[in-house]
């Protein structure tokens, strides 16, 4: 029986705000985390991802309830876990402000206490697959996002822990930067088998990543199963935006398609599909067959548009069976 | 010492990274110095006024407050040199810097007090050393094996009873955020009061200042040692032999102040 | 009561308002920070009693008095000068001193007010709000901990109070026209230093102006600051009486008039440098 990543028991932390009473950030929350997952953990803002984090890391006491990070309690054993994980905060930094970007990987090494030729070699590996060498020598205050997100990684990964946490690691990235990232992520978990928590906006992230999702809301779990579970569940389809080459009536007889809506007396039309149950290629030839099609488009699920919706039907009192239907 | 180590790499590399900085601006710096300079020196301006107008003031002449003054500067401008940054831990929660130093298997505390250096301050401990040299100079004092410890004692104590003193602060500061400016009151204040002759102060301030923070060990009492001077009152001069228990005890403060504001910030802030 | 003559049809007071709102802005911009006034006001009062302290002692060693004070009025000194501190600012700096590092300056020169006015009104605002929760307070706490001669007349009071409000229109102009040497120069937070270091000691906050020797108070009279501290003490502690007091808020008014004129025109160069370099 291996040891879980992270187990959380009845999980909650509440915090007293003057003038308002308690607010109850995290509410109980029981997961279990296997080594090796790549889970999401998503939610809109405020629905307590930070606060979990911190939990996880020792940085703040649970309230009630248990917490386990690889098998440590994270506040009594805090310095044992801190070799054992790595933390990125999207919007804080663990470099060095005005040192160069490899002196804080060095020093890194060094505050986990790694033998200098294994850091060594684990940094220059790191450097290499980031693709880091162009700005090793620039400090770090002079970096874009996009090299600093990168360098934060791997400041995260420089001691090889067994899993790794990202709170928004591709928030505010070009499309380009947040591809190289995830292929990253990808390669180095294949590698090591790194298990790995995120916290995200962005769909796509998601997607390429995670082989399981956990919603949060108003610090409960909402959700616990895959993503393809959650798109049936919600219906969180893809969108097919479709410029045709005269106006007509709306297309609500697609098979596997619902219509959404219409623009220009039917010139441009939007439906919802999901890749689970119908391929794009099928239903561009079933719009094909009644009109003519110049143009299309395809866009990607917003995040917050699912957890809107997860959040619509919790409040209808439809989640558990749902949740369970996935599992 | 296996774990002091991590600490002492990072701390030199901050200190590299700080005179690598100071080098590359050195018209800016040379004004951080000189402005610090300017404190020093109109903060003895106050004094020598005071002594102009009054002539001997709780038994002290102006040579005699020289370096009461000294030691004081002296040894606060060290602490203020190195954990003087401690006091804007306001600052350093917002950036969440401290969340980071979780993430570091080395202890909080002294990752924050190694994390920065105001070398700006160096003007002001070299001006608190120069009044120390002109002032045993000024005073023609009788040296003694015990004298000569004596200021031994409190080069090495002092600087170590403000260090304790601003981490106290930062301690408190978990607790206070906005209200952070409380601490000036006995960080400053008691900067403040330790270059007074502490002989005028009514039982409020002896308790104040060399009881509860006592800065009254750091230059007055070992002063009154030096100079052959009885003291007065609550403080007499054989008084300033109790400058260790003083700094443990301030030391003890800083302690409790800050694992206290640690346990806080886990458990109610955040 | 004059009639807009260039627009008869403006509704009266609407070119003050926008600065009636900043003041009111600043105002609450401080309210929000309760503790952080009443820590000011605590250490202002510590200080306070240290000074006290050490000033009665040298009065008591000098013979009774120092530089003419009597005990007394020594005490009041020291209490109104530590309760002013949040009133003018002592230890502040201007708002411009940031905008202009930051570049958010180029709002405020978009905007159809006056850039000098509109941050006097924001500073007043900040200025009024420190007189309940620290300013008095802190002149109670020195009444009950040391006791303090105030003069019995009423006339002190009504020269003090507008000495009172010239002293912290002069505090911020002198702010103001420091932090704004932000546009050539490239990190002003050092001069800044300074400036709190000197005005703070010329202005008499660690010893009354009075009390310096007379070659050391000759050099303070030729700057602004004992107009922005040691005068309006001096007038509402009743040193300063009569044709001195007038003639004391007199020199206030030229420093306000000399250091406001100063401002603007650096602030009309500063925009200059601005529309050069493009921000």
């Amino acid at each position: 029986m291996t040891t879980p990543a992270i187990e959380t028991h009845d999980l909650t932390r509440s915090f007293r705000i003057r003038g308002r009473g308690p607010l109850t950030a995290v509410d109980g929350l029981t997961v279990s985390i296997a080594p090796g997952e790549a889970v999401g953990y998503i939610g809109a803002n405020g629905a307590g991802k930070s606060t979990t984090i911190k939990m996880l890391c020792g940085i703040l006491v649970p309230t009630s309830g248990a917490v386990r990070t690889v098998g440590l309690d994270p506040v009594a054993k805090r310095r044992a876990l801190a070799a054992r994980i790595g933390v990125v905060f999207g919007q804080r930094t663990q470099l060095w402000w005005d040192l160069p970007v490899g002196e804080s990987f060095g020093l890194l090494a060094a505050i986990h206490r790694m033998p200098r030729p294994a850091a060594r070699a684990r940094i220059d590996a790191l450097v290499g697959d980031l693709d880091m060498e162009d700005y090793l020598a620039t400090p770090v205050r002079q970096l874009s996002l996009g090299q600093r997100m990168r360098a934060e990684i791997a400041a995260a990964l420089i001691h090889s822990p067994d899993l790794l946490i990202l709170d928004e690691p591709t928030i505010g990235l070009d499309v380009l930067s947040k591809q190289r990232l995830r292929e990253f992520l990808i390669r180095e978990r294949a590698e090591r088998g790194t298990t790995l928590l995120l916290t995200t906006h962005d769909m796509g992230d998601v997607q390429r990543l995670c082989d399981r999702i956990l919603l949060v809301d108003h610090g409960r779990l909402a959700y616990d199963g895959t993503l393809d579970g959650l798109s049936a569940t919600v219906g969180a389809g893809r969108v097919l935006v479709l410029d045709l080459d005269a106006p007509g009536p709306d297309l609500v007889a697609i098979p596997g398609t619902r219509h959404l809506a219409s623009e220009g007396g039917g010139l441009r039309q939007r439906l919802a599909y999901d890749a689970a149950h119908t391929s794009l290629g099928a239903v561009l030839s079933a719009v094909g067959e009644v009109r003519g099609v110049r143009d299309v488009a395809v866009e990607e699920p917003d995040i917050e548009d699912v957890v809107r919706r997860v959040y619509q039907r919790s409040a209808a009192g439809e989640l558990g069976r749902a949740a369970d239907a996935t599992d | 010492m296996v774990d002091r180590m991590p600490t002492a790499t990072a701390y030199a590399a901050v200190l590299r990274s700080r005179v690598r900085a100071q080098a590359s601006y050195p018209i800016p710096f040379a004004v951080d110095l000189l402005a610090a300079l300017v404190v020093g020196v109109l903060e003895f301006a106050e004094i020598w006024v005071l002594f102009h107008r009054a002539g001997v003031l709780g038994g002290l002449d102006i040579r005699g407050v020289l370096l009461v003054f000294g030691l004081a500067e002296f040894a606060f401008s060290i602490a203020d040199l190195v954990v003087g940054h401690m006091d804007r831990l306001p600052d350093y929660l917002r950036a969440g810097t401290l969340d980071m130093f979780y993430l570091r298997p080395q202890s909080i505390l002294a990752q924050l007090m190694t994390s920065e250096i105001s070398l700006k301050r160096l003007s002001r401990v070299l001006f608190g050393g120069g009044a120390i040299v002109v002032a045993l100079r000024l005073n023609a004092i009788h040296w003694t094996t015990a004298r000569a410890g004596m200021l031994a004692l409190t080069l090495v104590c002092a600087p170590i009873l403000y260090g304790a003193l601003f981490v106290l602060a930062a301690g408190l500061q978990f607790h206070l955020l906005d209200g952070r400016e409380f601490t000036n009151a006995f960080v400053y204040g008691g900067r403040y009061a330790a270059t007074q002759p502490a002989s005028v102060w009514p039982t409020s301030l002896v308790a104040g200042f060399a009881f509860l923070i006592p800065v009254a060990f750091t230059a007055y009492l070992p002063a009154m040692v030096l100079l052959g001077h009885p003291g007065g009152g609550w403080l007499p001069a054989g008084l300033a032999w109790a400058l260790p228990l003083a700094t443990l005890w301030s030391v003890a403060l800083a302690a409790a102040g800050w694992r206290n504001g640690i346990r806080h910030y886990q458990g109610g802030g955040g | 009561m004059r009639a807009n003559v260039l627009d008869p049809g403006a509704p009266r007071g609407g070119a003050v308002r926008p600065y009636w709102l900043l003041l009111r802005a600043g105002f609450r911009s401080q309210a929000a920070y309760p503790l952080a006034a009443a820590a000011g006001m605590f250490t202002n009062a510590v200080f306070g009693v240290l000074k006290a302290t050490v000033l009665t002692a040298a009065a008591a060693a000098a013979g009774g008095s120092l530089a003419g004070y009597s005990g007394g009025q020594l005490l009041a000194y020291v209490w109104v000068s530590q309760a002013m501190i949040g009133f003018v600012a002592a230890m502040g700096t201007a708002e411009i001193g940031e905008r202009i590092r930051t570049g958010d300056v180029a709002t405020d020169f978009t905007r159809p007010l006056d850039v000098q006015g509109a941050h006097l009104a924001a500073d007043l605002g900040r200025s009024f709000f420190s007189v309940l929760p620290r300013g008095l307070p802190c002149l109670a706490i020195g009444a009950l901990v040391t006791g303090m001669t105030l003069p019995a007349a009423a006339a002190p009071y009504v020269l003090g109070a507008v000495s009172l409000l010239l002293a912290t229109v002069l505090s911020f102009l002198c702010r103001y026209a420091v932090a704004i040497l932000g546009f050539w120069l490239v990190d002003t937070r050092g001069l800044a230093t300074f400036y709190t270091v000197l005005s703070g000691f010329f202005m008499g906050l660690s010893l009354p102006v009075s009390a310096f020797p007379s070659w050391l108070r000759t050099i303070a009279h030729a700057t602004p600051f004992p107009s922005v501290m040691a005068s309006p003490v001096d007038v509402l502690i009743g040193r300063l009486t009569g044709p001195d007091a007038i003639r004391a808020i007199a020199v206030q008014a030229a420093w306000v008039v000399g250091i406001g004129l100063l401002g603007r025109v650096l602030t009309a160069r500063g925009r200059r440098t601005l529309e050069v370099q493009g921000g």
